[in-house]
């Protein structure tokens, strides 16, 4: 396959997105290489989920350019540009789960419109899914409303996993869990991504989950990307904002990283 | 012996796979020694094919001691064909024998130990149940719901009244604001709306009545029937199942997505009753809107009948009110009005009551406000035909 030798799967530049006056991405630029768990952090407002938004294609943007797995979505017609979507997974902030259709029909449902696959097979796929991601088998016959906010984001993440993508986008993924399932979630996040060979594009908050489990961190600031590279750059980086972040009173020392 | 599972492979490969003379699963047999070979797209897009392939590879032969998965052709390996592996490799491993994954490529190793621990439990298969007990379950339950249904309604009159009178001892505390919001969207937005549809219907009747009538030579008997039935009957009607469905849908719609966004629960935690501060507004503005607009309607109605009767019927409009006047009495009037403000009490408190038995999910929204609506409807009526025997036992 040709997309094995390219070794940046998002590929984004001078990006210019804006909502009437305000410009919220000012000719930002961004690479996530194949294989890596991309963290993305940035002031709440700052447009973190604004650029997730615009490498999916949710947003429209003024200027600049996206390339996904080698693709530019705006050049591609709507039949390739859905084939690429295939090729993603996207956890959004609130697990986005149909509320009328149980968890397993949930993840089922990608499945059942894209892969032709026998009543049998799509059960078991989709309760295999389900308990990789930490959930039983009896938690697919319930319905969206009665999980947990960490069960949603569990079977959210099942769901975007339900085609095999090769990129998994996570908004914000362990935001309103406890740290204890924050960090489960982190650990789940880290051997999925071994296991089904994923590169993850994650938008967090959590400090921790920057230490653990991402192998490069990028710092989105006034509309543009300051700083990108390891978490040790990042505590050396000089911008007031990721110092502020990084180094200030509620950063604390790193966790040992997982592996 | 050798074997090879040709048959099922030129099935598979007609399907449009990305290569049709690839081979997804061989199968080469020796004594008590099988071999599977795997190669190409082990993928979700070929997933029929291998579903097919995996799910009976080998029909009636006794169970092999060794069996061998040889994976060395694999070129992609999703999680759909881990899963068929693992599922080939119990299959032989149930019947007995020892099962060997051979050149597993060392990247798709986790993939498949993850796998490994999944689907331990199948389902138990779902126990078939009689279908003349599930006729009888679902009448059964039909009863109960019907009982919870008159309990649910009950038990808003009785929390409404006890509102009212909390409201009628601390005057202060009554929301005079809410309610004057409630009557400007459901009195004064819906005029427009219900003055046309009245119009309209009344000037259907009149038509129709002239057209038949005529042919008895009673046309002039049209402005009986046009009064009657609009001030009577059709006036407080059709008003109450319009505000039902524009009115109603709202309320229950409103406070469904409310208790959805647990704002219900807030205002509780807050020590406010929902029934003060949401129901009682709205089914107050219902009650005062309510016998206003049913009032405009039937002038409405009355209005478009006289004018059918004048452009259609030729009769003058001076002759058609002179007409009304006899045809009609205050009595005609009152028992139409009187209806009114119980046709707001039932849509209102119906609509309130489904409001707030809104569940988590969006779906049980569209299903509390489409039974809203037409537990609404065939309220009002039913109501209309109590009151129609009512009023004729009294002599009205």
């Amino acid at each position: 396959m040709a997309a094995t030798t390219e070794p940046e799967v998002i590929h984004v530049r001078d990006l210019v997105v804006g909502f009437g006056k305000q410009t919220v991405l000012d000719h930002l630029s961004l690479d996530v290489h194949r294989g890596e768990i991309l963290g993305l952090v940035g002031a709440s407002g700052g447009g973190k989920s604004v650029l997730l938004r615009s490498i999916i294609g949710l947003i429209p943007k003024r200027q600049g350019r996206i390339e996904v797995l080698g693709m530019d979505l705006d050049q591609t017609t709507d039949q390739t540009a859905r084939s690429v979507g295939r090729r993603w997974g996207i956890l959004f902030q609130l697990g986005a789960l149909f509320s009328s259709l149980t968890v397993r029909e949930n993840v089922q449902f990608p499945m059942r419109e894209n892969l032709d696959l026998s009543e049998s097979l799509l059960y078991e796929l989709a309760t295999a899914k389900l308990e990789i991601v930490g959930l039983s088998a009896e938690d697919g016959d319930k319905f969206p409303a009665e999980l947990s906010g960490g069960m949603t984001k569990r079977a959210a993440l099942a769901r975007s996993l339900a085609l095999d993508p090769e990129i998994v986008f996570l908004d914000e993924p362990t935001s309103g869990l406890d740290p204890i399932a924050a960090g489960e979630f982190d650990r789940l996040i880290r051997t999925l991504q071994q296991t089904l060979g994923l590169t993850v594009f994650m938008v967090t908050h959590d400090l921790d989950s920057l230490h653990t489990v991402c192998d490069r961190v990028a710092a989105l600031a006034d509309g543009r990307i300051v700083a990108a590279g390891s978490i040790e750059s990042m505590l050396e980086c000089e911008h007031p904002w990721v110092r502020a972040y990084f180094r200030g009173r509620r950063a604390r020392m790193p966790v040992p990283r997982l592996n | 012996m050798t074997v090879t599972a040709s048959k099922t492979m030129d099935r598979a490969s007609g399907s449009g796979g990305t290569r049709p003379e690839e081979r997804l699963l061989a199968l080469d047999v020796q004594d008590e020694h099988l071999t599977f070979t795997a190669a190409g797209t082990w993928a979700g897009e070929r997933g029929r094919e291998l579903d097919q392939l995996t799910s009976a590879p080998l029909g009636g032969i006794s169970p092999p001691k060794i069996v061998d998965i040889d994976l060395r052709g694999v070129e992609r390996l999703d999680m759909l064909g881990a899963w068929l592996l693992e599922r080939l490799f119990r299959h032989y491993t149930v019947g007995g024998s020892k099962v060997r994954f051979v050149g597993l490529p060392e990247r798709y190793r986790g993939l498949l130990e993850q796998v490994h621990d999944v689907n331990q439990q199948m389902p138990s298969p779902r126990s078939q149940t009689h279908r003349l007990l599930n006729a009888f379950e679902a009448f059964g339950r039909m009863g109960v719901g019907i009982k919870d249904a008159f309990l649910v309604f009950v038990s808003m009159l009785g929390m409404l009244g006890c509102a009212a009178a909390r409201a009628l001892r601390r005057p202060k505390e009554f929301r005079l604001t809410s309610v004057v919001h409630h009557l400007y969207r459901v009195g004064w937005q819906a005029v427009p709306i219900v003055l046309l549809i009245t119009f309209l219907i009344g000037c259907i009747i009149a038509q129709q009545g002239i057209f038949h009538f005529r042919k008895f030579g009673a046309d002039a008997y049209v402005v009986d029937m046009v009064g009657i039935l609009v001030l009577r009957e059709i006036g407080v009607l059709i008003v109450s199942i319009m505000v039902a469905g524009r009115s109603g849908s709202a309320y229950t719609a409103e406070l469904g997505s409310m208790k959805m966004r647990e704002e219900i629960d807030a205002l509780r935690t807050m020590g406010f009753d929902p029934i003060d501060v949401l129901v009682l507004p709205r089914v107050i503005a219902l009650l005062c809107a309510l016998p206003v607009l049913a009032f405009m309607g039937s002038m409405a109605a009355l209005y478009g009948g006289g004018l059918v009767a004048w452009l259609y019927g030729g009769m003058s409009p001076a002759i058609f009110i002179a007409r009304l006047k006899e045809a009609i009495s205050i009595t005609h009037f009152e028992v139409g009005m009187i209806k009114a403000p119980f046709m707001a009490l039932a849509i209102g408190m119906i609509a309130c009551s489904e409001g707030l038995r809104v569940k988590g999910s969006a779906e049980s929204l569209g299903l509390q406000t489409t039974t809203s609506v037409v537990k609404s409807i065939f309220v009002v009526i039913v109501l209309d035909g109590v009151f129609a025997m009512f009023f004729a036992s009294i002599g009205m």
